[in-house]
Protein backbone atom coordinates (compact mmCIF):
# COMPACT_ATOMS: atom_id res chain seq x y z
CA UNK A 1 0.00 0.00 0.00
CA UNK A 2 2.56 2.74 1.57
CA UNK A 3 1.58 6.04 2.29
CA UNK A 4 3.27 9.80 0.81
CA UNK A 5 3.40 12.89 1.65
CA UNK A 6 4.95 16.24 1.39
CA UNK A 7 4.94 19.79 2.68
CA UNK A 8 6.71 22.92 1.00
CA UNK A 9 6.40 26.39 2.83
CA UNK A 10 6.39 30.02 0.67
CA UNK A 11 7.37 31.88 4.07
CA UNK A 12 10.53 30.84 5.67
CA UNK A 13 11.63 27.65 7.08
CA UNK A 14 10.07 25.64 9.58
CA UNK A 15 10.67 22.83 11.32
CA UNK A 16 10.19 20.57 8.61
CA UNK A 17 11.46 17.16 10.53
CA UNK A 18 9.25 17.20 13.08
CA UNK A 19 6.20 17.91 11.16
CA UNK A 20 6.73 15.26 8.67
CA UNK A 21 7.43 12.88 11.19
CA UNK A 22 3.63 13.51 12.62
CA UNK A 23 2.50 13.31 9.25
CA UNK A 24 3.84 9.83 8.52
CA UNK A 25 3.86 8.75 12.05
CA UNK A 26 -0.30 8.97 11.20
CA UNK A 27 -0.14 7.00 8.14
CA UNK A 28 1.66 3.99 10.40
CA UNK A 29 -0.76 2.29 9.19
CA UNK A 30 -0.09 2.12 4.98
CA UNK A 31 3.42 1.06 5.74
CA UNK A 32 5.38 0.16 8.88
CA UNK A 33 8.42 -1.76 7.24
CA UNK A 34 10.35 1.72 6.77
CA UNK A 35 10.32 5.31 6.73
CA UNK A 36 11.93 7.52 4.85
CA UNK A 37 12.33 11.61 4.81
CA UNK A 38 13.90 14.07 2.17
CA UNK A 39 14.12 17.24 3.90
CA UNK A 40 15.51 20.68 2.61
CA UNK A 41 17.11 22.81 4.92
CA UNK A 42 19.05 26.06 4.45
CA UNK A 43 21.06 26.04 0.91
CA UNK A 44 24.80 26.05 1.23
CA UNK A 45 27.99 26.58 -0.88
CA UNK A 46 29.07 22.95 0.81
CA UNK A 47 27.91 19.84 -0.75
CA UNK A 48 25.99 17.59 2.30
CA UNK A 49 26.30 13.81 1.61
CA UNK A 50 24.33 11.33 3.42
CA UNK A 51 25.83 7.64 3.33
CA UNK A 52 25.42 4.19 4.40
CA UNK A 53 28.14 1.52 5.44
CA UNK A 54 25.97 -1.24 5.71
CA UNK A 55 22.19 -2.47 5.98
CA UNK A 56 20.41 -2.02 8.95
CA UNK A 57 19.32 -5.77 8.53
CA UNK A 58 22.95 -6.76 7.22
CA UNK A 59 24.20 -9.75 9.91
CA UNK A 60 26.24 -8.93 12.68
CA UNK A 61 28.76 -11.29 12.11
CA UNK A 62 32.63 -11.07 13.71
CA UNK A 63 33.56 -8.95 11.22
CA UNK A 64 30.89 -6.65 11.04
CA UNK A 65 32.57 -3.68 13.61
CA UNK A 66 35.66 -3.87 11.97
CA UNK A 67 34.41 -3.97 8.46
CA UNK A 68 32.55 -0.66 8.99
CA UNK A 69 35.60 0.69 10.45
CA UNK A 70 37.91 -0.12 7.42
CA UNK A 71 35.11 1.17 5.09
CA UNK A 72 34.42 4.42 6.81
CA UNK A 73 38.06 5.34 6.68
CA UNK A 74 38.47 3.61 2.67
CA UNK A 75 35.86 6.69 2.20
CA UNK A 76 37.23 9.20 3.94
CA UNK A 77 40.48 8.65 2.25
CA UNK A 78 38.88 9.00 -1.00
CA UNK A 79 37.10 12.19 -0.09
CA UNK A 80 40.35 13.37 0.65
CA UNK A 81 41.83 12.16 -2.87
CA UNK A 82 39.26 13.69 -4.47
CA UNK A 83 40.14 16.68 -3.04
CA UNK A 84 36.74 17.10 -0.93
CA UNK A 85 37.77 18.69 2.46
CA UNK A 86 35.25 17.84 5.34
CA UNK A 87 34.03 20.57 7.56
CA UNK A 88 31.93 18.28 9.22
CA UNK A 89 31.46 14.01 9.93
CA UNK A 90 27.99 13.08 11.76
CA UNK A 91 27.97 9.13 12.74
CA UNK A 92 23.89 9.40 12.60
CA UNK A 93 23.79 5.44 13.40
CA UNK A 94 26.82 2.81 13.77
CA UNK A 95 26.16 2.34 9.82
CA UNK A 96 24.43 6.08 8.80
CA UNK A 97 26.94 8.96 8.48
CA UNK A 98 26.19 12.63 7.55
CA UNK A 99 29.14 14.80 5.84
CA UNK A 100 29.76 18.27 4.88
CA UNK A 101 31.80 19.01 2.24
CA UNK A 102 33.57 21.86 0.46
CA UNK A 103 33.90 20.25 -2.93
CA UNK A 104 33.31 21.79 -6.24
CA UNK A 105 34.05 19.04 -8.77
CA UNK A 106 31.85 16.24 -10.82
CA UNK A 107 29.25 14.72 -8.31
CA UNK A 108 28.81 12.13 -10.39
CA UNK A 109 32.89 11.41 -9.60
CA UNK A 110 32.24 11.93 -6.05
CA UNK A 111 29.27 9.33 -5.91
CA UNK A 112 31.12 6.73 -7.52
CA UNK A 113 33.52 6.78 -6.03
CA UNK A 114 32.47 6.69 -2.53
CA UNK A 115 30.06 4.43 -4.22
CA UNK A 116 32.59 2.13 -4.97
CA UNK A 117 34.14 1.23 -1.54
CA UNK A 118 31.91 -2.35 -0.97
CA UNK A 119 28.56 -1.86 1.30
CA UNK A 120 28.63 1.84 0.71
CA UNK A 121 25.52 3.76 -0.83
CA UNK A 122 25.27 7.51 -1.09
CA UNK A 123 21.60 7.90 0.26
CA UNK A 124 21.62 12.01 -0.98
CA UNK A 125 24.13 14.42 -2.39
CA UNK A 126 23.44 18.13 -3.05
CA UNK A 127 23.23 21.82 -1.59
CA UNK A 128 20.43 21.13 0.30
CA UNK A 129 18.57 17.80 0.24
CA UNK A 130 19.17 15.46 2.66
CA UNK A 131 17.65 11.68 2.74
CA UNK A 132 17.29 10.06 6.12
CA UNK A 133 15.81 6.60 5.81
CA UNK A 134 15.22 3.41 7.72
CA UNK A 135 13.67 0.45 8.91
CA UNK A 136 10.60 1.05 11.17
CA UNK A 137 8.17 3.61 11.97
CA UNK A 138 8.67 7.10 11.45
CA UNK A 139 8.87 8.09 15.21
CA UNK A 140 11.44 5.60 15.56
CA UNK A 141 13.72 6.90 12.40
CA UNK A 142 13.20 10.76 13.70
CA UNK A 143 14.51 9.26 17.44
CA UNK A 144 17.35 7.79 15.82
CA UNK A 145 18.51 10.30 13.29
CA UNK A 146 17.80 13.32 15.77
CA UNK A 147 15.16 14.82 13.11
CA UNK A 148 13.00 17.09 15.04
CA UNK A 149 15.58 19.69 15.38
CA UNK A 150 15.41 19.76 11.27
CA UNK A 151 13.99 23.44 9.94
CA UNK A 152 13.96 23.84 6.13
CA UNK A 153 11.20 24.79 3.47
CA UNK A 154 10.06 21.63 1.96
CA UNK A 155 10.24 17.99 2.25
CA UNK A 156 8.77 14.60 0.99
CA UNK A 157 8.32 10.92 3.34
CA UNK A 158 7.80 7.68 2.79
CA UNK A 159 6.20 4.92 4.83
CA UNK A 160 6.47 1.59 3.22
CA UNK A 161 4.84 -1.79 3.23
CA UNK A 162 7.19 -3.68 1.19
CA UNK A 163 5.57 -5.72 -1.62
CA UNK A 164 8.03 -6.32 -4.51
CA UNK A 165 11.62 -5.87 -3.02
CA UNK A 166 13.32 -6.43 0.53
CA UNK A 167 12.87 -4.89 3.48
CA UNK A 168 16.19 -3.07 3.94
CA UNK A 169 17.22 0.48 3.28
CA UNK A 170 17.95 0.42 -0.31
CA UNK A 171 14.26 -0.07 -0.81
CA UNK A 172 13.23 2.39 1.30
CA UNK A 173 11.84 5.43 -0.10
CA UNK A 174 12.53 8.62 -0.86
CA UNK A 175 15.20 7.87 -4.00
CA UNK A 176 17.50 10.39 -4.74
CA UNK A 177 17.85 10.99 -8.35
CA UNK A 178 21.43 9.82 -8.52
CA UNK A 179 23.91 11.35 -9.73
CA UNK A 180 21.70 14.93 -9.72
CA UNK A 181 21.60 17.40 -7.28
CA UNK A 182 19.21 17.79 -5.09
CA UNK A 183 16.07 15.55 -6.71
CA UNK A 184 14.16 13.39 -4.51
CA UNK A 185 10.89 11.05 -4.79
CA UNK A 186 8.38 9.04 -2.97
CA UNK A 187 5.98 6.70 -4.88
CA UNK A 188 3.03 4.71 -4.35
CA UNK A 189 2.13 2.28 -6.96
CA UNK A 190 3.73 0.40 -9.62
CA UNK A 191 5.96 0.69 -13.02
CA UNK A 192 4.88 -1.92 -15.28
CA UNK A 193 7.49 -0.93 -17.63
CA UNK A 194 10.44 -0.67 -15.37
CA UNK A 195 12.48 -2.71 -16.79
CA UNK A 196 12.79 -0.82 -20.10
CA UNK A 197 13.23 2.29 -18.49
CA UNK A 198 16.13 0.87 -16.45
CA UNK A 199 17.74 -0.35 -19.35
CA UNK A 200 17.13 2.69 -21.17
CA UNK A 201 18.65 4.90 -18.60
CA UNK A 202 21.50 2.59 -18.05
CA UNK A 203 22.04 3.02 -21.42
CA UNK A 204 22.78 6.27 -21.14
CA UNK A 205 25.13 6.24 -18.09
CA UNK A 206 23.07 6.04 -15.39
CA UNK A 207 22.93 3.40 -12.58
CA UNK A 208 20.48 2.40 -9.83
CA UNK A 209 21.02 1.55 -6.17
CA UNK A 210 17.94 -0.72 -5.63
CA UNK A 211 15.06 -2.92 -7.10
CA UNK A 212 12.86 -0.92 -6.93
CA UNK A 213 10.57 0.76 -9.70
CA UNK A 214 10.36 4.26 -7.95
CA UNK A 215 14.24 4.61 -8.25
CA UNK A 216 13.03 5.25 -11.75
CA UNK A 217 10.70 8.04 -11.43
CA UNK A 218 13.63 9.94 -9.86
CA UNK A 219 16.27 9.22 -12.07
CA UNK A 220 14.13 9.99 -15.36
CA UNK A 221 13.19 13.36 -14.24
CA UNK A 222 16.46 14.35 -13.38
CA UNK A 223 17.42 13.39 -16.76
CA UNK A 224 14.68 15.35 -18.26
CA UNK A 225 15.58 18.62 -16.32
CA UNK A 226 19.32 17.98 -16.93
CA UNK A 227 18.14 18.42 -20.29
CA UNK A 228 16.42 21.34 -20.61
CA UNK A 229 12.88 20.78 -19.04
CA UNK A 230 11.00 22.33 -16.13
CA UNK A 231 10.00 19.96 -13.57
CA UNK A 232 6.72 20.48 -14.40
CA UNK A 233 7.76 19.56 -17.95
CA UNK A 234 9.08 16.48 -17.46
CA UNK A 235 6.36 15.28 -14.85
CA UNK A 236 3.78 16.12 -17.21
CA UNK A 237 5.99 13.88 -20.35
CA UNK A 238 6.37 11.46 -17.33
CA UNK A 239 2.50 10.46 -17.42
CA UNK A 240 3.54 9.71 -21.15
CA UNK A 241 6.30 7.81 -20.58
CA UNK A 242 5.61 5.53 -17.38
CA UNK A 243 3.22 2.84 -17.75
CA UNK A 244 1.43 1.63 -14.56
CA UNK A 245 -0.14 3.32 -11.58
CA UNK A 246 1.09 5.88 -9.75
CA UNK A 247 0.97 8.99 -7.36
CA UNK A 248 4.79 10.48 -7.13
CA UNK A 249 5.93 13.64 -5.31
CA UNK A 250 9.40 14.93 -6.83
CA UNK A 251 11.54 17.65 -4.90
CA UNK A 252 14.23 19.75 -6.15
CA UNK A 253 16.16 22.59 -4.48
CA UNK A 254 13.17 25.08 -4.64
CA UNK A 255 9.93 23.23 -5.71
CA UNK A 256 7.88 20.37 -4.90
CA UNK A 257 5.42 18.66 -7.73
CA UNK A 258 2.80 15.95 -7.72
CA UNK A 259 1.51 13.82 -10.65
CA UNK A 260 -0.76 11.19 -10.97
CA UNK A 261 -1.63 8.43 -13.85
CA UNK A 262 -4.64 8.14 -15.59
CA UNK A 263 -6.03 5.56 -13.48
CA UNK A 264 -6.16 7.71 -10.11
CA UNK A 265 -5.65 4.63 -8.34
CA UNK A 266 -3.21 5.30 -5.81
CA UNK A 267 -4.32 8.60 -3.46
CA UNK A 268 -3.68 11.85 -2.87
CA UNK A 269 -4.99 14.63 -0.42
CA UNK A 270 -4.14 18.21 -0.90
CA UNK A 271 -4.32 21.14 1.02
CA UNK A 272 -3.33 24.57 -0.48
CA UNK A 273 -2.53 28.05 1.73
CA UNK A 274 -1.15 30.96 0.96
CA UNK A 275 1.91 30.35 3.11
CA UNK A 276 2.03 26.38 2.70
CA UNK A 277 0.81 23.72 0.48
CA UNK A 278 0.67 19.81 1.79
CA UNK A 279 -0.30 16.75 0.42
CA UNK A 280 -0.42 13.23 1.86
CA UNK A 281 -2.19 9.61 1.01
CA UNK A 282 -4.57 10.61 3.72
CA UNK A 283 -6.21 13.85 5.16
CA UNK A 284 -5.21 12.22 8.14
CA UNK A 285 -1.56 12.91 7.68
CA UNK A 286 -2.12 17.04 7.10
CA UNK A 287 -4.48 17.14 9.72
CA UNK A 288 -1.43 15.69 11.93
CA UNK A 289 0.10 19.13 11.50
CA UNK A 290 -3.03 21.72 11.15
CA UNK A 291 -5.14 20.63 13.99
CA UNK A 292 -7.96 22.24 12.82
CA UNK A 293 -11.22 21.74 10.01
CA UNK A 294 -9.07 22.58 6.79
CA UNK A 295 -10.71 22.60 3.08
CA UNK A 296 -8.88 19.53 0.88
CA UNK A 297 -9.56 17.74 -2.68
CA UNK A 298 -7.99 15.17 -4.35
CA UNK A 299 -6.24 15.92 -7.53
CA UNK A 300 -7.75 14.42 -10.80
CA UNK A 301 -5.92 11.83 -12.78
CA UNK A 302 -3.16 12.88 -15.18
CA UNK A 303 -2.69 16.23 -13.16
CA UNK A 304 0.25 17.59 -12.88
CA UNK A 305 0.99 20.52 -9.73
CA UNK A 306 4.13 21.99 -8.76
CA UNK A 307 4.46 24.85 -6.46
CA UNK A 308 7.92 26.71 -5.87
CA UNK A 309 9.18 27.67 -2.41
CA UNK B 1 2.18 2.16 18.92
CA UNK B 2 0.01 4.22 18.89
CA UNK B 3 -1.21 6.75 16.16
CA UNK B 4 -1.53 10.15 16.89
CA UNK B 5 -4.49 11.13 18.32
CA UNK B 6 -5.29 7.43 19.06
CA UNK B 7 -5.09 5.48 22.44
CA UNK B 8 -2.86 2.86 22.89
CA UNK B 9 -3.94 -0.32 21.53
CA UNK B 10 -2.42 -4.02 22.81
CA UNK B 11 -1.74 -6.98 20.38
CA UNK B 12 -2.51 -10.27 20.54
CA UNK B 13 -0.12 -13.16 20.39
CA UNK B 14 -0.90 -13.42 16.43
CA UNK B 15 -0.55 -9.82 16.13
CA UNK B 16 -4.07 -8.97 16.08
CA UNK B 17 -5.31 -5.54 17.53
CA UNK B 18 -7.00 -5.51 20.77
CA UNK B 19 -8.34 -2.23 21.14
CA UNK B 20 -10.45 -0.83 24.46
CA UNK B 21 -13.95 -1.88 23.56
CA UNK B 22 -15.10 0.16 26.51
CA UNK B 23 -17.92 2.64 25.65
CA UNK B 24 -16.32 6.00 26.45
CA UNK B 25 -19.24 7.45 27.45
CA UNK B 26 -18.15 11.32 27.07
CA UNK B 27 -21.72 12.83 25.48
CA UNK B 28 -23.18 15.89 26.98
CA UNK B 29 -26.93 14.62 26.72
CA UNK B 30 -30.07 16.36 26.22
CA UNK B 31 -33.33 14.68 25.97
CA UNK B 32 -33.23 12.89 23.07
CA UNK B 33 -30.19 14.88 21.48
CA UNK B 34 -26.68 14.50 22.56
CA UNK B 35 -23.15 16.08 21.50
CA UNK B 36 -19.57 15.00 22.13
CA UNK B 37 -16.18 15.94 21.40
CA UNK B 38 -14.06 13.25 19.23
CA UNK B 39 -10.53 14.93 19.31
CA UNK B 40 -8.94 12.41 21.81
CA UNK B 41 -11.18 9.50 21.28
CA UNK B 42 -10.05 6.67 18.87
CA UNK B 43 -12.18 5.63 15.17
CA UNK B 44 -13.36 2.82 17.56
CA UNK B 45 -14.34 4.90 20.73
CA UNK B 46 -16.17 7.15 18.30
CA UNK B 47 -18.13 4.74 16.88
CA UNK B 48 -18.68 2.86 20.42
CA UNK B 49 -19.88 5.84 21.77
CA UNK B 50 -22.66 6.63 18.39
CA UNK B 51 -23.70 3.06 19.15
CA UNK B 52 -24.64 3.28 22.62
CA UNK B 53 -26.16 6.69 22.39
CA UNK B 54 -28.45 5.75 18.91
CA UNK B 55 -29.25 1.84 20.27
CA UNK B 56 -29.01 1.83 23.70
CA UNK B 57 -30.04 5.50 25.38
CA UNK B 58 -32.58 6.39 22.89
CA UNK B 59 -30.72 9.53 21.36
CA UNK B 60 -32.28 10.28 18.45
CA UNK B 61 -29.95 13.46 17.41
CA UNK B 62 -26.22 13.18 17.74
CA UNK B 63 -23.79 15.94 16.82
CA UNK B 64 -19.99 15.16 16.91
CA UNK B 65 -17.48 17.56 17.12
CA UNK B 66 -13.85 17.60 15.79
CA UNK B 67 -14.30 14.45 13.53
CA UNK B 68 -10.39 15.13 12.61
CA UNK B 69 -10.36 13.09 9.23
CA UNK B 70 -10.22 9.95 11.24
CA UNK B 71 -11.13 6.71 9.20
CA UNK B 72 -14.57 4.70 8.93
CA UNK B 73 -16.76 6.90 11.48
CA UNK B 74 -20.43 6.31 11.51
CA UNK B 75 -20.40 3.07 9.87
CA UNK B 76 -23.09 0.34 10.02
CA UNK B 77 -25.96 2.93 11.56
CA UNK B 78 -28.57 0.51 10.72
CA UNK B 79 -31.86 2.87 11.93
CA UNK B 80 -33.34 6.24 11.62
CA UNK B 81 -31.65 9.37 13.58
CA UNK B 82 -30.02 12.13 12.92
CA UNK B 83 -26.16 12.38 12.80
CA UNK B 84 -23.92 15.45 12.45
CA UNK B 85 -20.33 15.84 11.89
CA UNK B 86 -18.87 18.69 12.91
CA UNK B 87 -15.97 18.41 10.41
CA UNK B 88 -14.11 16.23 8.09
CA UNK B 89 -14.41 12.52 7.73
CA UNK B 90 -11.26 9.95 6.36
CA UNK B 91 -11.52 6.69 4.80
CA UNK B 92 -15.00 4.54 4.75
CA UNK B 93 -17.55 6.88 6.28
CA UNK B 94 -20.90 6.00 6.69
CA UNK B 95 -20.26 2.40 4.76
CA UNK B 96 -23.02 0.20 5.07
CA UNK B 97 -25.73 2.50 6.72
CA UNK B 98 -29.34 1.69 6.70
CA UNK B 99 -31.74 4.56 7.92
CA UNK B 100 -30.07 7.15 9.09
CA UNK B 101 -30.20 10.92 8.00
CA UNK B 102 -25.51 12.19 8.02
CA UNK B 103 -24.95 16.20 7.73
CA UNK B 104 -21.03 16.24 7.48
CA UNK B 105 -19.95 19.89 7.71
CA UNK B 106 -16.48 18.99 5.71
CA UNK B 107 -14.64 16.66 3.11
CA UNK B 108 -15.21 12.92 3.16
CA UNK B 109 -12.13 10.73 1.89
CA UNK B 110 -12.27 7.49 -0.31
CA UNK B 111 -15.00 5.31 -0.30
CA UNK B 112 -17.52 6.83 1.97
CA UNK B 113 -21.14 5.85 1.76
CA UNK B 114 -20.07 2.29 0.31
CA UNK B 115 -23.03 0.04 0.34
CA UNK B 116 -25.19 2.64 1.74
CA UNK B 117 -28.52 0.77 2.11
CA UNK B 118 -31.24 3.62 2.83
CA UNK B 119 -30.77 7.31 4.46
CA UNK B 120 -29.55 10.49 3.48
CA UNK B 121 -25.91 11.64 3.29
CA UNK B 122 -25.23 15.57 2.86
CA UNK B 123 -21.58 16.21 2.33
CA UNK B 124 -20.77 20.11 2.51
CA UNK B 125 -17.19 20.22 0.74
CA UNK B 126 -15.60 17.79 -1.57
CA UNK B 127 -15.31 13.71 -1.38
CA UNK B 128 -13.10 11.84 -2.54
CA UNK B 129 -12.69 8.28 -5.20
CA UNK B 130 -15.12 5.85 -4.72
CA UNK B 131 -17.51 7.91 -3.11
CA UNK B 132 -21.07 5.83 -3.39
CA UNK B 133 -19.45 2.57 -4.17
CA UNK B 134 -22.30 -0.31 -4.57
CA UNK B 135 -24.55 2.23 -3.04
CA UNK B 136 -27.76 0.41 -2.60
CA UNK B 137 -30.24 3.10 -1.84
CA UNK B 138 -30.88 6.63 -0.62
CA UNK B 139 -29.62 9.59 -1.26
CA UNK B 140 -26.18 10.86 -1.31
CA UNK B 141 -25.40 14.99 -1.74
CA UNK B 142 -21.90 15.87 -2.24
CA UNK B 143 -22.01 20.24 -2.53
CA UNK B 144 -18.11 19.95 -3.31
CA UNK B 145 -16.38 17.74 -6.63
CA UNK B 146 -15.40 14.29 -6.38
CA UNK B 147 -12.66 11.80 -7.24
CA UNK B 148 -12.64 9.16 -9.90
CA UNK B 149 -14.83 5.93 -9.73
CA UNK B 150 -17.91 7.58 -8.08
CA UNK B 151 -20.84 5.10 -7.70
CA UNK B 152 -18.93 2.15 -8.84
CA UNK B 153 -21.39 -0.73 -8.99
CA UNK B 154 -24.15 1.45 -8.02
CA UNK B 155 -27.11 -0.91 -7.51
CA UNK B 156 -29.51 1.91 -6.44
CA UNK B 157 -30.45 5.30 -4.88
CA UNK B 158 -29.43 8.54 -5.83
CA UNK B 159 -25.98 10.40 -6.32
CA UNK B 160 -25.96 14.27 -6.47
CA UNK B 161 -22.58 15.87 -7.35
CA UNK B 162 -22.44 19.66 -7.36
CA UNK B 163 -19.07 20.23 -8.72
CA UNK B 164 -16.77 17.78 -11.06
CA UNK B 165 -16.29 14.35 -10.54
CA UNK B 166 -13.14 12.30 -11.66
CA UNK B 167 -12.40 9.35 -14.35
CA UNK B 168 -14.81 5.94 -14.54
CA UNK B 169 -17.97 7.58 -12.66
CA UNK B 170 -20.81 4.76 -12.35
CA UNK B 171 -18.35 2.10 -13.66
CA UNK B 172 -20.45 -1.08 -14.03
CA UNK B 173 -23.45 0.71 -12.95
CA UNK B 174 -26.57 -1.49 -12.11
CA UNK B 175 -29.27 0.77 -10.96
CA UNK B 176 -30.19 3.91 -9.46
CA UNK B 177 -29.21 7.11 -10.90
CA UNK B 178 -25.99 9.92 -10.36
CA UNK B 179 -26.50 13.70 -11.47
CA UNK B 180 -23.29 15.40 -11.51
CA UNK B 181 -23.68 19.52 -12.18
CA UNK B 182 -20.11 19.67 -12.92
CA UNK B 183 -17.40 18.12 -16.07
CA UNK B 184 -16.37 14.40 -15.91
CA UNK B 185 -13.37 12.15 -16.90
CA UNK B 186 -12.68 9.57 -19.15
CA UNK B 187 -14.56 6.16 -19.40
CA UNK B 188 -18.33 7.49 -17.94
CA UNK B 189 -20.46 4.52 -17.26
CA UNK B 190 -17.91 1.93 -18.59
CA UNK B 191 -19.43 -1.61 -18.76
CA UNK B 192 -22.43 -0.61 -17.12
CA UNK B 193 -25.77 -2.22 -17.29
CA UNK B 194 -28.12 0.09 -16.24
CA UNK B 195 -29.10 3.48 -14.52
CA UNK B 196 -29.24 6.79 -15.53
CA UNK B 197 -26.81 9.18 -15.28
CA UNK B 198 -26.67 12.86 -15.76
CA UNK B 199 -24.35 15.58 -16.39
CA UNK B 200 -24.26 19.30 -16.55
CA UNK B 201 -20.73 19.95 -17.57
CA UNK B 202 -17.98 18.93 -20.27
CA UNK B 203 -17.79 14.64 -20.43
CA UNK B 204 -14.18 14.29 -21.22
CA UNK B 205 -15.11 10.83 -23.13
CA UNK B 206 -18.03 8.05 -22.49
CA UNK B 207 -17.04 4.44 -21.52
CA UNK B 208 -18.20 1.35 -22.60
CA UNK B 209 -21.78 0.86 -23.61
CA UNK B 210 -22.61 4.20 -22.09
CA UNK B 211 -25.14 6.17 -25.28
CA UNK B 212 -26.76 9.71 -24.73
CA UNK B 213 -30.18 8.48 -23.57
CA UNK B 214 -33.60 10.57 -24.74
CA UNK B 215 -35.06 13.57 -21.73
CA UNK B 216 -38.35 12.72 -20.70
CA UNK B 217 -40.91 14.71 -18.39
CA UNK B 218 -40.03 12.55 -15.69
CA UNK B 219 -36.34 13.43 -15.89
CA UNK B 220 -37.02 17.10 -15.40
CA UNK B 221 -39.91 15.94 -12.29
CA UNK B 222 -37.34 14.14 -10.69
CA UNK B 223 -34.27 16.29 -10.53
CA UNK B 224 -36.66 19.31 -9.74
CA UNK B 225 -37.50 17.32 -7.02
CA UNK B 226 -34.32 16.13 -5.49
CA UNK B 227 -32.79 19.82 -5.74
CA UNK B 228 -35.94 21.14 -4.07
CA UNK B 229 -35.57 18.37 -1.35
CA UNK B 230 -31.97 19.58 -0.37
CA UNK B 231 -31.78 23.31 -1.19
CA UNK B 232 -29.64 22.80 -3.97
CA UNK B 233 -31.26 25.71 -6.11
CA UNK B 234 -32.33 25.34 -10.07
CA UNK B 235 -30.43 22.39 -11.71
CA UNK B 236 -28.18 23.36 -14.37
CA UNK B 237 -29.27 22.33 -17.68
CA UNK B 238 -27.80 18.18 -17.79
CA UNK B 239 -27.19 16.04 -20.64
CA UNK B 240 -28.38 12.06 -19.62
CA UNK B 241 -26.83 8.41 -20.48
CA UNK B 242 -27.79 5.61 -20.26
CA UNK B 243 -26.77 2.05 -20.63
CA UNK B 244 -26.56 1.18 -24.55
CA UNK B 245 -27.22 -2.70 -23.57
CA UNK B 246 -25.16 -4.48 -26.12
CA UNK B 247 -22.28 -5.59 -23.99
CA UNK B 248 -23.99 -7.94 -21.50
CA UNK B 249 -27.05 -10.37 -22.12
CA UNK B 250 -30.30 -8.96 -21.17
CA UNK B 251 -33.03 -11.13 -21.93
CA UNK B 252 -34.09 -11.06 -18.36
CA UNK B 253 -33.86 -14.88 -17.48
CA UNK B 254 -32.78 -16.51 -14.52
CA UNK B 255 -29.85 -18.75 -15.14
CA UNK B 256 -32.02 -21.82 -14.29
CA UNK B 257 -35.13 -20.13 -16.90
CA UNK B 258 -32.12 -19.91 -19.26
CA UNK B 259 -31.56 -23.36 -19.23
CA UNK B 260 -34.98 -24.60 -20.36
CA UNK B 261 -35.60 -21.93 -22.97
CA UNK B 262 -31.90 -22.98 -24.29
Amino acid sequence: MCGIAGIIYKDGEHPIGSEMTRMLQSMKHRGPDSTGYALYGQPSNLVIMRYKLADANTPRDFEYEDRLRRHRAEVERRLAALGAHVKELEEETEYAFRVTLEYSGDLKRLADFVEDVPDVEVLSLGHSLEIIKDLGDAETVAGGYHLSDFNGTHAIGHVRMATESDVDISGAHPYWAYPFSDVAVVHNGQLTNYFQWKRRLERSGHRFQSECDSEIIAVYLAEKMSEGSTLEEAMRQSLDDLDGVFTYICVTKDALGVAKDEMAAKPLVLYEADDLVAIASEEIAIRAILDHEIETYDPYEGEVLVWQR
Amino acid sequence: MAAVGESAINYDARGLAEPDAAVPKVSEIDGTSAEFDAHDLSTRQINLELRWLINEQGITDVTVRNPGAKHSLGVGILTRCKITFDGSLGYFGCGIIDGPEVHIKGRVGWSSCENMMSGVVVIDSNAGSLTGAAFRGGDLVVKGRVGARTGIDQKGGTIIVMGSAGSMNGFMMQRGRQIICGDVGHGLGDSRYDGTIYVGGKVRSLGIDCVPGEWTDADTEFIERKFRIYDLGAPPALQKFVCGKKLYNYDNLEPSERKLVL
